[in-house]
């Protein structure tokens, strides 16, 4: 059974970009786009990796970081946030919030699959 | 013949008249008028007091017997007065500035007002000036003898002693009537003063007048009279130099410390000025007094019986001659002399005596404290009145005791030397910082012991009132206690072997005692006060405020200066320190001004005891108070300084405070501006770079995909573009390095130009406009307006979401104004967005439509250039811009 990955983003491109990618490789990708109601899908769909836009309309993604640390269901599901912004601040407070791995747009492709694929592999 | 009844009756009409020019001098101060009565004339003529009638009658007897020597007399005073008028200046002016009452309360004020020394000098006082009064009792009496000698029928010695009991009455009335109106004895007595005044007139007068008499109607010229002086034993030079230094000394300090001088030149004193005056003025008294004294005497000698009496040759040779007229007005001056030196010495001594002894005594009885029933005002004069009474008496007394002999006649200079005593003590006091209240108390008892002991005692005469054994051998046998050969000084003059003693004694006692002890905290203070009385007339308040109150203080006040006064006092200060009513606050001013005016009342002393009790500390220490003061300074100042300094500081803080809010707000703004930034570059960029790795790597992908990759990667790099694009706009805009292009256009023009620019029409998207409103020539940047009408249009293009979008155009001039409206029938913005719409990369809702939120700051910024504005107007169907701009762009339609 494919390995499924939840993807947290508001850019439409950038989802597809990521979805292509992913799906490419055998995972079974869904996306969301706003921060609203992000925490429900999550627990929704248990999805094995989680990717995670910092900046979603509706809530920000170091919040729902937060919940989902702080949900014992959820456990340690590996998370990799996604930011635009690219300030040293920024890639701190995500490790604060419990972050598995951080990365700054714009990615290599090559490189966000590495980085789903060893966050599942761990 | 004049006969005794008919002298009674001159006399009579003379203290009649005396009487009448008090009254009419005191009543004319009273109503304020009479300022001639406040001139340094009158004062020059109260101080002749000086001149009693010992120098009156004793001159002449005197140079009979001494020669020149009666010359030191005057020598003294007058080098006092033109020499040391500084001092006496100093003196006047502590006297006002202290309302000191008499040389009792002025030594007692220096050094703490201490009533211990008070007391001691109201003794010495008392002592040395009681046989003087008898002196001038006997000088009348005696001038009543001698017209009665013309008519022996009279003469007995009761009649002579009753003669002295009459005069004595008199006086004592005379002086009560017009010394005790007020009891403030620092309030001038401008009635006894103008009396005073004009006896001195008098005396003078009659003197002169019995010179000119005696010179050229009994020695036939100057001339002759000259002769009559060279034939007399008068010209023999024969005065030993120690004598008349010793003299002139002693008449100088007399004059300086005598109770009634004092009076007169420091307590009377109405103007310090007059003093400057009576330094020239006074001196030409004394000549004048003293110009007939050596021919009166030569002719006196050459012309009366050798056992005459030469003291009463200013009387006897008028009589002699048969010039009753003349007699009678040189009676009259020497009845002038005595009794205005009696008057002014019974004030001056009662004022001592009432204040220093009879009313402490008096409060002590009653409980120590003020606050009795019963009216101390009225105890006061009733206390002075009585020491007046028992001055004048005690004279008497003396004079009925000591037997109206001739030791009488030495007893002026006794007296001198005794009053000298105060001399060290009086101008250490006015000098000397270091003079201390043990110092002045030491000094004082020693020169009055050795007064007594060398002079005044044998005075009376060998086993009168000490032993003939002592004279001669010296107390317990000791030789070097002779009282007149003391520490084996012997061959010397008596006088001045006891000036010499009790000065030179004094003086080491008062300044061995005074460098020995430590003055206490009132000493110091009252010391400066009068060592640098120039420097700081006005007293420092030697009160703590806070403590008294003020209602009892008014109290004791009433009953000491009456109840008109008091309340006129306290009201006067409640006024100045800016309340009203009658209680002032019992600060350490108003407390020193009513201790000064209380103590011209009752006495320094006595003020100062009144009112510690009522204030509740009984002695004030200066280390306190000057420390106290010191700290209010030093706080004051400190605090001042602190206070400019913290509000300096608080200003510094604030602007700090403020300079790092904008900093920090312009930091967190720039921050966020580049994160902005940075998020809105990057996010085109990743899928920029992620389709074109797609493209490039992934292989086997379909045409519809590559088309749909490739389209992406156009559509980001144009809104890259577009970005950097109004990021440049932007910052140019911000910078204000702007230029614009201002040229004239038809508002329609551009807001065709908009429309066709966001697409026009199309999708259903309507446009509302009224073209007739629109024919307006603007003068502006053409470009820049249509780029705002461009973006608001797109706006609404984008954002509006009714189902059927419709953009209504309304143009309309509006004052000096001229407003252009941009609203569409959608949702609107929400009230708590409309603030920040106009910010930078504000974004609302949840659409990401192409926009990087810079368009309306942009708007803005070019609407600022413009000198117009944009706004949003709230309360309208939908969303409503209302772009303005002022009317002198618009030039008239075509």
């Amino acid at each position: 059974m494919a390995r499924r990955v939840l993807l947290i983003e508001d850019e439409p491109n950038i989802i597809e970009a990521i979805s292509f990618i992913l799906s490419r490789d055998g995972w079974d990708v869904k996306s969301h786009s706003n921060g609203h109601d992000a925490m429900e899908i999550v627990r929704a769909r248990r999805p094995d990796v989680i990717i995670l836009d910092v900046m979603l309309p509706g809530r920000s993604g170091f919040d729902i970081l937060a919940d989902i640390r702080a949900d014992p269901d959820l456990g340690k599901v590996p998370v990799l946030m996604l930011t635009a912004r690219g300030q040293q601040k920024d890639r701190e407070m995500a490790e604060r919030a419990g972050a598995t791995h951080y990365m700054t747009k714009p990615f290599s492709n090559a490189e966000v699959l590495d980085v789903v694929r060893s966050l599942v592999g761990s | 013949m004049t006969t005794p009844n008919l002298l009674v009756l001159v006399c009579i009409l003379y203290v009649t008249f005396l009487f009448a020019v008090a009254f009419a001098a005191d009543r004319a101060a009273l109503k304020g008028r009479g300022t001639w009565l406040r001139s340094p004339l009158i004062y020059t003529l109260s101080l002749s007091i000086y001149c009693t009638a010992w120098t009156f009658y004793g001159a002449v007897g005197y140079a009979a017997r001494s020669g020149l020597e009666f010359v030191t007399i005057y020598l003294g005073p007058t080098l006092v007065m033109i020499g040391w008028w500084w001092t006496l200046r100093k003196m006047v002016r502590i006297g006002r500035s202290q309302r000191i009452t008499s040389i009792a309360d002025m030594i007692s004020s220096r050094y703490g007002k201490s009533n211990t020394l008070a007391v001691f000098v109201t003794l010495i006082a008392v002592v040395g000036t009681t046989p003087y009064i008898a002196l001038q009792l006997q000088s009348v009496t005696l001038s009543f003898a001698a017209f009665s000698k013309v008519d022996p029928t009279l003469t007995s010695v009761v009649r002579l002693r009753s003669t002295g009991l009459y005069v004595a009455i008199g006086l004592a009335v005379f002086t009560i009537l017009f010394g005790t109106r007020n009891v403030d004895a620092n309030e001038r007595h401008h009635g006894v003063v103008m009396a005073i005044a004009l006896e001195a007139v008098v005396k003078l007068f009659a003197l002169l007048a019995v010179g000119v008499f005696v010179v050229w109607g009994l020695g036939d010229g100057i001339s002759n009279t000259l002769d009559v002086i060279d034939a007399s034993k008068i010209a023999e030079w024969d005065v030993p130099g120690g004598r008349w230094a010793g003299l002139t000394m002693l008449s100088a300090a007399a004059f300086i410390c005598l109770p009634r001088i004092f009076q007169v030149m420091v307590v009377e004193n109405e103007d310090e000025g007059h003093l400057r005056t009576a330094t020239w003025a006074f001196p030409v008294y004394l000549m004048l007094m003293s110009l007939f004294v050596i021919p009166i005497a030569a002719v006196g000698l050459k012309l009366m019986p050798s056992d005459a009496n030469p003291d009463l040759f200013v009387l006897t040779l008028p009589l002699l001659a048969g010039e009753d007229s003349l007699a009678i007005l040189s009676f009259l001056g020497g009845f002038s002399s005595a009794t205005s030196m009696v008057i002014v010495a019974a004030i001056a001594l009662s004022t001592m005596v009432s204040n220093h002894i009879v009313m402490p005594i008096w409060l002590r009885m009653r409980g120590g404290t003020a606050m009795v029933a019963g009216d101390v005002r009225d105890v006061a004069l009733l206390a002075r009145r009585l020491s007046i009474a028992g001055v004048v008496m005690l004279g008497y007394l003396y004079f009925r005791l000591s037997g109206a002999g001739t030791a009488l006649a030495a007893i002026g200079l006794v007296s001198f030397v005794g009053l000298s005593q105060f001399l060290p003590a009086l101008m250490g006091g006015l000098f000397w910082r270091g003079a201390t209240r043990m110092g002045a108390l030491a000094g004082l008892s020693v020169g009055f012991l050795l007064w007594l002991y060398c002079l005044f005692l044998p005075s009376f005469g060998p086993g009168v009132l000490l032993p003939v054994s002592v004279i001669e051998h010296g107390l317990l046998g000791q030789s070097w206690l002779r009282p007149q050969a003391l520490f084996g000084a012997q061959g010397m003059d008596k006088v001045v072997h006891a000036v010499m003693w009790s000065m030179l004694l004094n003086c080491a006692a008062f300044l061995l005692v005074s460098l020995l002890t430590f003055p206490k905290p009132v000493e110091r203070l009252q010391g400066a006060q009068f060592v640098n009385v120039f420097d700081h007339s006005s007293r420092p308040g030697s009160w703590t405020g806070g403590l008294a109150q003020s209602e009892d203080l008014l109290i004791m006040t009433q009953r000491i200066m009456g109840a008109t006064e008091a309340q006129a006092l306290f009201s006067g200060m409640a006024r100045k320190q800016g309340l009203t009513g009658y209680l002032p606050e019992p600060s350490t001013e108003f407390l020193g001004v009513l201790e000064r005016e209380l103590s011209g009342s009752v006495g320094a002393a006595t003020a100062h005891a009144m009112i510690s009790q009522i204030v509740g500390r009984a002695t004030v220490s200066v280390e306190d108070l000057l420390a106290v003061a010191d700290e209010a300074a030093q706080i004051m100042e400190y605090s001042s300084r602190l206070e400019a300094k913290s509000a300096e500081q608080a200003r510094t803080a604030r602007q700090l405070r403020e300079a790092n809010d904008k900093l920090t707000k312009l930091s967190v703004q720039k921050d966020s501006f580049l994160s902005q930034v940075s998020h809105e570059l990057r996010t085109p960029m990743t899928s920029i770079r992620a389709f074109s790795e797609i493209l490039r790597d992934a292989g086997g992908l379909n045409p519809e995909e590559q088309q749909k990759y490739s389209s992406i990667i156009y559509d980001e790099s144009r809104r890259l573009t577009r970005l950097l694009d109004d990021l440049l706009d932007l910052s140019v805009l911000e910078s204000g390095q702007v230029t614009l292009n201002m040229q004239l256009g038809l508002l329609s023009d551009m807001l065709d130009r908009a429309v066709a620019a966001t697409g026009g029409t199309v999708d259903g998207f309507r446009i509302e406009r009224d073209l007739p409103s629109e024919q307006i020539v603007l003068n502006t940047d053409v470009d820049r307006l249509s780029q705002v009408f461009i973006n608001l249009i797109a706006n609404a293009h984008k954002y509006c979401d009714a189902d059927q979008p419709v953009l209504r155009i309304e143009v309309r001039s509006a004052g000096d104004k001229l407003e252009i409206d941009f609203a569409d029938n959608g949702t609107g913005i929400q009230m708590a967005d409309q603030t920040v719409i106009f910010e930078k990369f504000a974004r609302i809702g949840v659409s990401r439509a192409a926009g990087a939120g810079l368009g309306l700051a942009i708007c803005r910024e070019i609407m600022a250039r413009l000198g117009g504005e944009i706004s949003y107007v709230p309360g309208q169907s939908g969303a409503a811009f209302r772009v303005t701009l002022p009317q002198e762009m618009c030039m008239a339609a075509h």
